[in-house]
């Protein structure tokens, strides 16, 4: 019997240190969502919790699909996704649901040609060919033309692409689609598509190691792995009829070339966009709120976290290899954020 | 036990036979109660794809998640196809080495080789994945692929280009990985063969080869089958490693130089971001009919060795 008594008081204290716990008037502000901000997003709640102590922040990183859902249904306070919602995925939530742009990644084109550095000239159309399967291989005429002095192989293109469902495909894919009417038509965009060619690399990393094993093969990596890993990357041609380097600021000025034809819900994608240093294939990521949160004392904190973040917290994007948003947006975005009531 | 009271505790004369039998007829009953629950939820998240195509699921070769356009039959082949090859290579080599553990060598080597063998059998697949496409692959490319297409490259199967992931890396890391639960099942098997088989193949002047045919292997069939399904089991539901090897290609081809697919890889490669309910349901399908597909396996392997001890007159 003394150990049953033993047993209640251990119990009881637990209850106590809980419910104590619960007590100390903390706001906890859940989110889930995309994986591709994770890191910025991180570095921002803890961060914010040295300005504001009372606020914590709970991020779930399930990916883009999973935060619409379960912004959708209520079950967080914010979600986030690498990917604009579409129509009918707004009407599906309750109330009015805002697109928030918190920062920018791009995809870079990589590949393992023998004594060719980074800075292949690629132009919109010779890509796509690339990836429908029309250009098979290196010394094809439209390659060697945009990249003379360049010693390119007589051999076979070895295609590669992601595999797993991700937001680097569907930017990919989506910049493939608004530069030829043949992929339009022939495949189209989303996280997974039925690619006409190539091998499947799973994840950044199984992209980046099938290349590097893979003599004369390209690929596409999003923007901090390329920079991260130091893999050759390739110039495009943008919309402007400029080669570009994929960098953070040629990734910022992707937006603000997008800034003067911006909707006002910034469902944007910001690929090919004008502006002669615009890197052509860029995106916004962003957390979802709703305009009239559940919670409305939440949702006050939530916006004051969003214009730090707009303000202090963009300083800290491109450490970690993330695009900043361009001073025009973020005053849009302001106006955006003051909306929420 | 202290939360008890000692009036909770079974008392003397209560029958604790009925009680004992009670909980493993509940337990064993759970298993097949949480199979039947997973099929039922399974069918039942595959339903907006099985209304929408029907049989012709498993016959059609295109899988499009932009259009909403869903085959399987890639992804099937891939995975009966990597599994089949993976069997046929593990099988012998599997029992060959149990032979010699138990049959050839003296106990010290051959219990020093079991535990290496066991030791490879509790290996993360992830570190098998890791080690094909950092090291077997490149390796394939450029020295084994090209060897075998110089000189075979008139027969499809090993015909086109060597790109290191494909279909053969994924045989290759397949049988590396069901060789050690081959082995170490037909082991256990061969040594629950009583000495007095053997004993009496060698006075009626058999050499150790004949014995072993003759006497061994015949008692153990049944066992070492089992061990052989089980070895299937593993290789048709591996996920990790496959995927990161087999070049996550859904097209089929003979050639084991191809890249390919499996039904496990493409559900843990697209579930998680599925662009649809449709393409959700489509995974969930693929995944029933994994199910199917090892159950009917099982069933026809139960079958096979049904119809052996028959022919062969009862147990040997």
């Amino acid at each position: 019997m003394n150990a049953i008594r033993k047993a209640f008081i251990t119990l009881a204290l637990f209850a106590c240190a809980l419910s104590a716990g619960t007590a100390s008037a903390e706001t906890l502000i859940n989110g889930a969502g995309a994986t591709f901000p994770y890191p910025i997003y991180s570095k921002w709640f803890s961060e914010y919790a040295k300005v504001k102590p009372g606020i914590k922040f709970n991020y779930q990183a399930i990916g883009s699909g999973g935060g619409i859902k379960q912004i959708t249904a209520q079950t967080v306070d914010f979600g986030a996704s690498d990917k604009p919602l579409s129509d009918a995925e707004l009407r599906a939530a309750h109330g009015e649901l805002l697109h928030i742009p918190t920062v920018m990644g791009a995809v870079v084109v990589t590949y393992n040609l023998a004594g060719v550095g980074k800075g292949l000239k690629l132009t919109p159309e010779v890509l796509s060919a690339i990836y429908l399967g029309q250009i098979t291989r290196w010394n094809d005429p439209r390659l060697v033309r945009d990249n003379r002095g360049v010693r390119l192989p007589n051999a076979p293109i070895v295609v590669v692409h992601r595999t797993d469902g991700s937001g680097t495909t569907a930017i990919f894919t989506s910049y493939l689609c608004s530069v030829s009417a043949a992929w339009k038509g022939k495949v189209g965009t989303g996280t997974s598509v039925n690619w006409p060619v190539g091998l499947g690399g799973k994840g950044n990393e199984g992209v980046s190691g099938q290349i590097k094993n893979t003599a004369n093969s390209i690929g596409y990596v999003e923007l901090a792995y390329a920079f991260e890993n130091r893999l050759p990357y390739a110039s495009l041609k943008n919309k402007s009829g400029h080669f570009v380097e994929p960098s953070i600021a040629s990734t910022s000025a992707a937006a603000a070339g997008a800034a003067k034809h911006m909707p006002a819900d910034y469902r944007i994608l910001l690929v090919d966009q004008p502006g002669k240093n615009a890197y052509p294939i860029a995106g916004f990521t962003y957390l979802l709120v709703y305009k009239h949160p559940k919670d409305a004392a939440k949702g006050k904190q939530l916006v004051e976290f969003l214009k730090w973040e707009l303000h202090k917290g963009q300083k800290m994007a491109p450490a970690l290899l993330y695009a900043p948003l361009p001073p025009n947006v973020i005053k849009m975005v302001e106006r955006t954020i003051n909306s929420i009531k | 036990m202290i939360f008890l009271p000692p009036r909770w505790n079974i008392k003397r004369g209560l029958n604790g036979d009925f009680v004992f039998k009670g909980m493993t007829v509940l337990f064993a009953f759970s298993i097949l109660g949480i199979l039947l629950l997973m099929t039922v939820a399974m069918y039942r998240q595959s339903l907006p794809s099985l209304a929408k195509t029907g049989w012709s699921f498993i016959t059609a070769k295109e899988w499009d998640p932009v259009e909403g356009n869903f085959g399987a039959l890639p992804y099937i082949h891939g995975s009966l196809l990597s599994s089949l090859l993976s069997l046929a290579l593990a099988t012998p080599l599997s029992i060959a080495t149990a032979l010699f553990i138990t049959e050839v060598t003296n106990r010290r080597l051959g219990s020093m080789i079991a535990a290496l063998v066991e030791l490879l059998a509790a290996i993360p697949s992830v570190i098998y994945g890791l080690w094909g496409i950092l090291v077997m692959a490149p390796w394939l490319q450029r020295t084994v692929e090209p060897f075998l297409n110089d000189h075979f490259g008139s027969l499809p199967f090993f015909s086109g280009a060597p790109y290191g992931v494909s279909m053969l890396a994924a045989v290759l890391i397949l049988m590396i990985m069901i060789v050690p639960i081959i082995t170490s099942i037909t082991k256990e098997v061969l040594l629950a063969v009583p000495d007095s088989q053997r004993e009496a193949a060698i006075a009626l002047g058999a050499t150790r080869w004949e014995m072993i045919r003759m006497a061994v292997l015949p008692y153990g069939r049944s066992g070492i089958l089992g061990a052989v399904i089980l070895g299937l089991g593993r290789a048709i539901g591996e996920t990790m490693a496959v995927t990161m090897v087999i070049g996550n290609t859904p097209k089929i081809s003979w050639s084991l130089l191809d890249p390919g697919y499996t039904m496990p890889s493409v559900i843990a490669n697209e579930f998680a971001e599925a662009s649809s309910d449709l393409h959700a349901a489509a995974l969930m399908e693929i995944g029933l009919i994994l199910l199917v597909i090892t159950l009917v396996i099982n069933i026809m392997a139960r079958l096979l060795l049904w119809s052996v001890t028959r022919t062969a007159g009862g147990k040997a």
